[in-house]
């Protein structure tokens, strides 16, 4: 008998208004997270990443859909109401330094995350951020370090520590290699996946660079214009890509080639992506994609079932 | 072999930070060829940027150039006066910058901001220049230029204002383009498109490119030739089918390692520990010594040259046949 999901999003939706608009961040998004799992959500910039993360998190409010964390409906649940669910649920970002008050030294930073929820006495806060610099592979004389003396691999340490510093069940990591070096995105993706080891922690993964998601994650969502237009475990989308805009993505990753003689062709998807303001009739994909048909223009695809867990929304797909 | 086009001869640039130096660029020697596409590839502050742009005069105040030339067909950009680099950059060799939003005037017309290029270095005639800016929006895949003529950058995606950079870099039909990191800041799709759209004008003008990236992918699909940067030295330079079939620095080899592709779940992670170094003293000993799992007693405490291992590959390691040796 399989237990709960530690996380169920459901239907959920995201209208921002900007300048008497109506511009769909995030269109009925639905999927279920175990505990100890990776759901990677990966689309161009744009494409409601973030902000179906801040959903999660209740930094935003939804219009539409719920979310339930561990067996509880949160999505209506008051600021009040949220705080003591704040411990579990932290995230990491693409910038650790625009998230750190840049007067306060990393061992303030950290142990202040611990100070707000009330966690142990001043000493036993110390102690603990001299454990998790060490746990996350930093000296401990980086406490007395302001966030500017540190490279960006050394705040994304910093980053992960203080998030862990409230010992979260869920980490929404929202980019958190995308400004590093790869000698260095290497590094944090190893630690990232020891302490999920460790201790059991359930991670949104957020990237635009899909190896990584894939390497990464158990399930994955691929969004466009605020949708999902497939998902499934990261095996089998990744193996079976099926909607054209995933084969698109992929087929534009430039890999190293064995040899000079086996180089990509430089060839390119048209257009660029619509405006959310007013997105295309029928399939949001339509404008772009190699294989539109006059149904794709007219009418918007469902979501149909391509493997036991595996969904794709496009009219080709059966 | 072609003739160079540039050539690049033990360049020096330290900057000043007040309480210290910082020495950026410590002796980096190559040329470009006419028509050649070098990838200038190395990770933040390995000096891609500095080398390039100090050779077109585009550092900041407190750089200075301590030693080196860097001749572009025969003549030392360094030793020119302000005005004659002025001449020679945007209409000789193009520059293309990473973020095209610092270098694009947010007051000014698209439009105009291409004619003007080739306004002021007597490319063109107002006429001719106004048909040839919409042209070139046309071949950037820009559509209705007419229309768009007239619009401002906050009013294109990052993809099209990249477009635009292009389009001004290409104007006055350069012999050279430095295209330093033109996009590391799009998305992979808008990345295609604007890669196919330098491929194709460097076919169509026999033009030559430098490309600064730190993306493995987009050096050894783009270019014809590689150099891998490190703490402002040249760890290792070699043909494209060289660097894919035999690299033999262990940075560049650490390097490769570290890139995850599709496919690789399965895999096991050896991330390079450490990170690199900003020097405050001119280099002594190998600068990766620290980092390098194959590293001696010599590394620490000698410099290694760089030298031509096979021909056409040049590599600055003490043990660069054995490593390669290993490696096989
Ligand atoms: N506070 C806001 N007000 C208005 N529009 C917003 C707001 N936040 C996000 N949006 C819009 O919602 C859409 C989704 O944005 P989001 O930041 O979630 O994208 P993303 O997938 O995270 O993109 P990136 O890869 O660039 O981080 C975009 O069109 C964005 O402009
Ligand atoms: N204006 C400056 N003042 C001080 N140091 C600088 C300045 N510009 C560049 N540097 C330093 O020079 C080195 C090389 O920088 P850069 O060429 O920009 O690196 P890259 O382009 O490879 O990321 C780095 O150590 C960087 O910090
Ligand atoms: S010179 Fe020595 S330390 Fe430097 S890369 Fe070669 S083996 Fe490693
Ligand atoms: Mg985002
Ligand atoms: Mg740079």
């Amino acid at each position: 008998m399989p237990s709960s999901p530690l996380l169920q999003v459901e239907e959920v939706s995201k209208r921002f208004r900007v300048q008497g608009r109506e511009l769909h961040a995030v269109e009925k998004v639905s999927f279920q997270l175990d505990a100890g799992k990776t759901m990677g959500l990966v689309g161009e910039s744009g494409s409601g990443k973030s902000t179906l993360g801040r959903l999660v998190l209740r930094l935003l409010d939804a219009n539409e859909g719920r979310i339930v964390f561990n067996g509880q409906d949160i999505t209506k649940l008051s600021p009040k109401q949220m705080r003591p669910l704040r411990r579990d649920m932290q995230i990491i970002f693409q910038d650790p330094q625009a998230s750190m008050s840049p007067r306060m030294t990393i061992g303030a930073a950290i142990e202040d995350a611990m100070a707000i929820h009330n966690i142990g006495t001043k000493a036993e806060r110390q102690k603990r951020v001299d454990e998790l610099l060490e746990r996350v592979g930093l000296s401990t004389v980086v406490k007395y370090a302001f966030p500017h003396e540190l490279s960006g691999g050394q705040l994304q340490r910093v980053g992960i520590a203080r998030a862990l510093s409230l010992n979260p069940k869920l980490v929404i990591c929202d980019e958190p290699i995308s400004a590093l070096d790869v000698s260095i995105q290497v590094q944090v993706i190893q630690l990232l996946q020891e302490l999920q080891k460790d201790f059991n922690l359930t991670y949104i993964f957020i990237s635009h660079n899909l190896a990584v998601v894939e390497y990464l994650s158990d399930q994955v969502a691929v969004l466009y214009l605020g949708e999902v237009v497939e998902q499934g475990p990261a095996e089998e989308l990744f193996a079976n890509p099926t909607h054209p805009y995933t084969q698109v993505l992929l087929q534009s990753i430039l890999k190293m080639p064995e040899d000079a003689d086996k180089r990509q062709a430089l060839t390119s998807i048209q257009g660029e992506i619509p405006s959310p303001f007013n997105p295309p009739s029928g399939c949001t994909f339509h404008p772009r994609c190699p294989f539109a048909t006059d149904v794709c223009r007219q009418k918007k695809p469902e979501r149909k079932l391509v493997g036991s867990q595996h969904s794709v929304t496009c009219h080709l797909a059966n | 072999m072609a003739e160079a086009l540039l050539a690049i001869d033990d360049l020096r640039v330290q900057f000043d930070r007040g309480e210290d130096e910082v020495f950026a660029v410590n002796g980096v020697s190559f040329s470009i060829a006419e028509g050649e596409a070098l990838g200038i590839v190395g990770e933040s502050g390995s000096g891609k940027s500095v080398t390039l742009m100090s050779a077109l005069g585009l550092i900041r105040e407190n750089g200075k150039i301590m030693a080196g030339t860097a001749k572009f067909q025969g003549h030392d950009l360094l030793k020119m006066r302000p005005r004659q680099l002025e001449d020679i950059r945007g209409r000789d060799i193009g520059v293309i910058f990473q973020d095209p939003m610092t270098s694009l005037n947010p007051v000014m017309r698209i439009g105009d901001q291409i004619m003007e290029s080739m306004l002021t270095h007597q490319y063109a005639g107002r006429r001719e220049a106004f048909e040839r800016t919409l042209q070139l929006l046309h071949e950037m895949g820009i559509p209705e230029p007419k229309a768009r003529f007239r619009n401002y950058p906050h009013e294109f995606s990052g993809g099209m204002r990249q477009r635009i950079m292009i389009a001004i870099a290409l104007a006055c039909e350069p012999q050279l383009l430095i295209a330093d990191e033109p996009t590391t800041a799009l998305d992979v799709t808008v990345q295609m498109q604007i890669l196919a759209l330098l491929q194709e004008q460097r076919r169509k003008k026999q033009m030559s490119i430098a490309m600064i990236t730190h993306d493995f992918g987009v050096a050894t699909n783009f270019c014809d030739r590689i150099i891998v940067l490190y703490a402002g030295q040249i760890m290792e330079m070699a043909d494209t089918r060289q660097f894919l079939l035999q690299p033999a620095h262990p940075y560049t080899m650490g390097l490769k390692n570290s890139i995850i592709e599709i496919g690789q779940r399965d895999r096991q992670l050896s991330p390079i520990p450490g990170m690199a170094p900003t020097l405050t003293e001119p280099p002594k000993s190998c600068s990766f010594a620290s980092r390098c799992p194959f590293a001696t007693e010599r590394c620490r405490s000698e410099l290694p040259a760089l030298r031509e291992i096979s021909p056409n590959h040049h590599v600055a390691c003490h043990r660069a046949e054995e490593v390669l040796a290993h490696a096989i």
